[in-house]
């Protein structure tokens, strides 16, 4: 039982996936290393300015421990991201790991309502843009599609903000969050914020879930149930939908990572303290621990998402269920 | 040939309306870019169609600079995008093998951080300037631009006439420029237009996060991060070169949308 359960395809398929979502993953803690490190700009230069003297290089160089090869920092880098040690940021002595365990929460809960939101929603956009192909519904959800991928993610977020808190007064224009506030205050002070990040991802989404179902609508089993006299929404509902979700499953994971993206910026725009803005302000410092510590996470995010979207469309395809 | 359909003529007199603009700043715009000629925040008047900034320097000449900024370096992005990417792309669709194997893990990994990301990861050891900015641009595009042109490449180099290069003993490099290259460009000029799309987002959102084109030069997003605190007093300085961004690239999509419905109706059965 057990063996067949191992030997099952589907089983080898799902566990080659997460093998290779880890070894991307530690490649691109390589990457991400190499990327701060062996680059021409020297840390310790960048940290202290052109104006340092010698000796202030050398003790930087020294504390920051730049005089081990690159493989003995990397291999001790590593050793300590796995055990939930991030090192020290350069520019305040605080410890990472802590500093970043509240913003990562600030960060997932921001985007995570706008998940919530977006995803049904945009589904729902989808199936009606199929279900009136061609006509005004589709069309006027096309053109706004078309608007909301032109505009850049900061810039929508200071239209909404102008609208929305300058104009109208309805929502505060900075996310202030604090540990003392009730569930409702804090979804009041992020409502602009989720507002965004649901408009940026939302075009993307439904786009492709209507080209995931249009692929499916020219199958011959529409066609059939289309002769039978089935409404068309109930076609779509129970033929058409069935059949396309690993490539809808797989479309709200890319976005899902890609919210992690949108997250950075639509941050920085409302001063809401998260991960992004935990990154971009170290960045402009040159605090490269962080930087590196922030990327990781970031990396760490985004190839679980695509590893599940992977792991779920494996399942989702009855064809591989069933060994041959 | 069919005639030019409305949208895409559209498209294209918008964008090159923003093509000649960035070329001809100097003659056009009535003021000088660092120029402080009003108070701060004028609103819009006969001498100054815009208004001014936050420090008082007339905006729409700040645009009209700030477009010739932001569309050289995505125009320098995409070109060095698409030299890089399709070269190896190319390369490795008609070497396969190893070389195949390399470069497309190579780009696998280089694609499993987000752009964005990277680009901050690298930009926080490397000087910020225009040429380094375009540089880590255009390469972390360029993976993007290496997976489409292997994908169309590998179509075009199991064709008769490639094989018929080769055993003429022709190179490997005279194969890429002379067989791949003039049959795979319809799909990757269409591309190079949303590629150019997305590089005027990227270095307005790398310029916004004060990153990218530094004070007093500014680009689109420069001028956003400028004027933001404008906007919690109600002036919308700040959201002028959203409307900017925003129209060119509809336009560019508008033309590459165009192109692309073109080039595969032309393609006929090949499909």
């Amino acid at each position: 039982m057990i063996k067949s359960i191992i030997g099952h395809p589907v089983v080898l398929l799902v566990a080659h996936r997460i093998a290779m979502g880890l070894l991307l993953l530690f490649a691109a803690s390589l990457l991400i290393f190499a990327g701060t490190q062996i680059l021409p700009g020297d840390v310790a230069q960048s940290i202290l300015g052109q104006s340092a003297t010698p000796q202030a290089l050398a003790n930087l160089r020294a504390e920051l421990g730049l005089n081990e090869p690159a493989v003995t920092r990397y291999i001790s880098w590593l050793v300590g991201a796995l055990h939930g040690d991030l090192g020290t940021a350069l520019t305040n002595g605080q410890d990472i790991a802590d500093a970043m365990g509240r913003r990562l929460g600030n960060t997932l809960f921001l985007a995570g309502c706008a998940a919530i939101i977006a995803v049904p929603l945009a589904l729902t956009l989808g199936l009606v843009s199929v279900r009136y192909q061609g006509r005004w519904p589709d069309k006027v959800i096309s053109a706004v599609t078309l608007a909301s991928v032109s505009v850049p993610e900061f810039l929508l977020g200071y239209i909404v903000m102008f609208i929305m808190a300058v104009r109208l007064h309805a929502f505060p224009s900075v996310s202030t969050v604090y540990d003392s506030m009730s569930l409702l205050e804090r979804l009041n002070a992020i409502a602009l914020p989720v507002t965004v990040l649901v408009l940026v991802v939302l075009g993307h989404m439904m786009r492709m879930t209507r080209a995931a179902i249009l692929n499916v609508m020219q199958s011959a089993y529409i066609e059939t149930a289309e002769l039978k006299g089935m409404r068309p929404f109930r076609i779509i509902w129970r033929h058409a939908l069935p059949n396309a979700i690993a490539p809808v499953v797989n479309v709200v994971m890319l976005n899902l990572a890609y919210l992690v993206v949108g997250v950075v910026v639509v941050e920085v725009v409302f001063v809401y303290p998260g991960m992004g803005q935990y990154l971009v302000d170290h960045v402009a410092k040159r605090d490269v621990p962080v930087v590196q510590a922030c990327g990781l996470v970031f990396a760490a995010v985004y190839i679980g998402l695509n590893m599940i979207a992977d792991v779920v469309s494996i399942l989702a395809n009855p064809r591989l269920r069933h060994p041959k | 040939m069919s005639r030019i359909p409305l949208s895409a003529l559209i498209g294209m007199v918008v964008t090159a309306a923003y093509f000649l603009a960035a070329i001809f700043a100097d003659v056009i715009s009535p003021y000088g870019y660092a120029e402080v000629v009003g108070n701060v925040w004028d609103p819009v008047s006969a001498e100054h169609w815009l208004g001014t900034d936050s420090i008082g320097r007339d905006l729409l000449s700040r645009m009209i600079y700030g477009g010739q900024i932001t569309i050289f370096v995505a125009a320098a992005a995409t070109v060095l995008a698409f030299a890089t990417g399709a070269f190896f792309g190319f390369l490795a669709a008609v070497s396969g093998g190893w070389v195949d194997q390399v470069l497309s893990r190579l780009v696998d990994l280089l694609m499993s951080i987000p752009a964005l990301i990277l680009a901050l990861v690298i930009l926080s050891v490397l000087p910020v300037s225009i040429p380094v900015l375009i540089g880590v641009m255009g390469l972390i595009e360029s993976t993007r631009v290496y997976r489409l042109s292997r994908a169309v490449a590998v179509d075009v180099a199991v064709m008769d006439y490639v094989e018929a290069a080769r055993l003429r003993g022709e190179g490997t490099i005279w194969v890429i420029f002379r067989e791949i290259l003039p049959n795979a460009l319809s799909p990757l000029v269409a591309e190079a237009g949303l590629r150019f799309i997305f590089m005027v987002l990227f270095i307005s959102t790398l310029s916004f996060l004060g990153l990218g084109v530094q004070p007093p030069l500014a680009d689109w997003g420069g001028i956003v991060k400028e004027n933001k605190e404008g906007i919690v007093y109600g002036i919308p300085a700040a959201l002028i070169p959203a409307v900017a961004i925003a129209t060119l690239a509809i336009s560019v999509n508008l033309v590459a949308d165009w192109v692309l419905t073109r080039t595969s109706s032309l393609k006929g059965g090949r499909g």
